[in-house]
């Protein structure tokens, strides 16, 4: 069994040995008590999440519209919205911009700054952790119309903080810097996450190890390279992994700068509303979102490959 | 106290102080725009007024709206604690056939599915259903889309937590239903509470599904009301905006610090695998 100091463990379960006919788990729950605690999460995903998810699927091949005579009956067209979406150029950019923006706000941004965080204030207590904490934590929990909001005013033009600091009056950056923005805001909006996770991890990594590495002579790098690395590199990849797939979901970005200038910040899930509602084409933004859960497909058993692969 | 550890020092105090910069600046025209009696997006000293509240009190729908946000987050927080309780206890602690596979396969769907690409097929199946205009068709479909990750996220608490009480407590002679109740409950309450915290964030800020589901303006949640208030006129209403949006962000940050002093907001044990 997994203990909270060892790595984590294979995703692969070597199949017990064969069962008594007795439960073996700790609490006596047994498959099939176990069965009907997990009925009621699993009925609700299977209405409101799986069966959508296939909806869409299917969607994805018709000409399906917001209004008009292909609202009221949809034409299957195969997939034909598929080899529209590759054959338009603002799909492509699209893809170009979410990578960008999964890349900056979330691998570089909120891992960076998370562990940056959590490893600062590892071992201290007091007021100091805690101001540091609740503020990460406060501009994760606020609405994100308040958020974005807020964030329009620290950008703006003429009366925004940011260039009131900078001594800049004039700088849109906005309309200058649009993917730089929401990435900057993305970190800002999504790092609280990534920190109490490490956070949390760090916790287990064993002082004693840290204590004789320190013995040894190790510096701050080292301890970090060969100590801390390998006992959290579990729970790295999955904080990884969790955080990719709602950045690249994330619909906030939307909110400051609604895709522009021309397009210029437009990533994906920006791109499905505009197709989708804004032109009415249901059908081609169900196709763009199937190729999105392709792509999300492909991240996670990317990083599912890495968690098992042994050093 | 070497030349090293003072220059250590110095860096970690600057390297605090600019976190503490970037984190704080974004909020303090929220502090100081809804007190001044005409604000720009510049952050200056407030005059103290209290006619932006005012105003907001005056306008029909502002305070029922966030009457209507607590029902559906509050709704939903409990619905997902308790489903994503009993599921995660079950798949922490019985092998049960292809549970991993499952975990993530809900995980990455839910990770798209409550976006925009959902939007149309949830809006047919709530019509469908009769659950359009519902508060409680709204919990059940935000639930849904929660629980995959909490599930997640949870399990992973489970998975932490040491297994010798449950089994002491069997030894005793604890049906099993009991022991989860008396002694698995009390083990894993922060990460309960933190599950619950998660889980009304998210609601309290969906602005899609109720912009999607619900037609009614009078049910509409704040998220949807701080839209409206975005485009009267053209001109972002900063007065109205300013002062809802702080009205609308207090509840999630008193509840965040009352769960935090009670339980504790963290990840024990942080996520395995």
């Amino acid at each position: 069994m997994a203990q909270a100091t060892s790595s984590p463990p294979d995703l692969v379960d070597e199949e017990a040995p064969a069962r008594r006919s007795y439960s073996s788990d700790a609490a006596g729950l047994g498959r099939l008590r176990a069965g009907i605690f997990v009925a009621p999460a699993l009925l609700l995903v299977a209405a409101f999440l799986v069966f959508p998810a296939l909806w869409v699927l299917y969607l994805g091949l018709t000409n399906y519209r917001l209004t008009g005579i292909a609202a009221a009956e949809p034409q299957f067209v195969g997939p034909a919205n598929f080899i529209d979406a590759v054959s338009n150029p603002a799909f492509w950019n699209s893809t170009w911009l979410t990578v960008q923006f999964v890349l900056g706000s979330a691998v570089i941004g909120q891992v960076g700054l998370g562990f940056t965080i959590a490893w600062l204030l590892r071992d201290r207590q007091g007021p100091l952790k805690r101001l540091v904490e609740g503020l990460v934590i406060l501009a994760w929990i606020l609405p994100s119309a308040v958020v974005s909001f807020l964030w329009v005013a620290l950008l703006d033009r003429d009366g925004g903080t940011l260039n009131a600091l900078l001594g800049l009056p004039g700088s849109a950056w906005l309309l200058d810097h649009p993917m730089l923005s929401i990435i900057v805001f993305n970190t800002w909006r999504g790092t609280a996450f990534s920190m109490m996770l490490y956070g949390a991890a760090l916790g287990n990594v064993p002082p004693s190890h840290l204590e004789s590495a320190r013995l040894a002579g190790a510096s701050g790098w080292q301890q970090l390279r060969d100590v801390v690395f390998p006992h959290i590199r579990g729970h790295i990849l999955t904080n990884l992994l969790l955080i990719s797939l709602w950045t690249f979901n994330d619909f906030t970005p939307f909110l400051i700068t609604a895709g522009g200038p021309d397009g210029r910040s437009e990533i994906l899930a920006a791109h499905v509303y505009k197709v989708a509602l804004q032109s009415g084409e249901l059908g081609y933004g169900a196709a763009v979102s199937t190729v999105i859960l392709l792509i999300n497909l492909v991240v996670a058993v990317f990083y599912l490959r890495l968690l098992r692969s042994r050093k | 106290m070497t030349a090293r550890f003072v220059a250590g020092r110095i860096g970690f105090y600057t390297l605090i102080a600019v976190l503490l910069a970037f984190f704080t600046i974004p909020l303090l025209w929220l502090a100081s725009a809804p007190f001044t009696s005409d604000p720009t997006y510049e952050v200056a000293v407030p005059d103290f007024t209290w006619e932006n509240f005012q105003a907001v009190v005056e306008h029909p729908y502002a305070l029922p709206s966030l009457y209507n946000s607590l029902v559906l987050s509050a709704g939903t927080a409990v619905l997902v604690v308790a489903m994503a309780a009993l599921a995660a206890y079950a798949l922490s602690r019985v092998r049960l056939p292809g549970r991993d596979a499952l975990l993530y396969a809900l995980l990455l769907l839910s990770s798209i599915i409550t976006g925009t690409a959902a939007m149309v097929p949830l809006f047919q199946l709530a019509v469908e259903l009769n659950l359009i205009d519902s508060h409680f068709g709204l919990i059940l479909i935000l639930t849904g889309g929660l629980l995959p990750a909490a599930i997640f996220m949870l399990k992973d608490f489970m998975d932490s937590t040491p297994k010798s009480y449950e089994e002491s407590a069997r030894v005793f002679g604890a049906s099993p239903l009991q022991i989860v109740r008396h002694v698995v409950v009390p083990l894993v309450r922060p990460g309960l509470a933190t599950i619950g915290v998660w889980a009304v964030a998210n609601v309290w800020g969906n602005f899609l599904m109720p912009y999607l589901l619900l037609s009614d303006v009078e049910k509409q949640p704040a998220a949807v009301i701080t839209y409206t208030l975005y485009t009267e006129g053209g001109q972002a209403n900063l007065r109205m905006l300013s002062t809802f949006g702080l009205l609308y962000s207090v509840p999630v940050v008193l509840m965040y610090l009352f769960v935090s002093k009670k339980y504790g907001f963290r990840f024990h044990g942080g996520i395995k695998r």
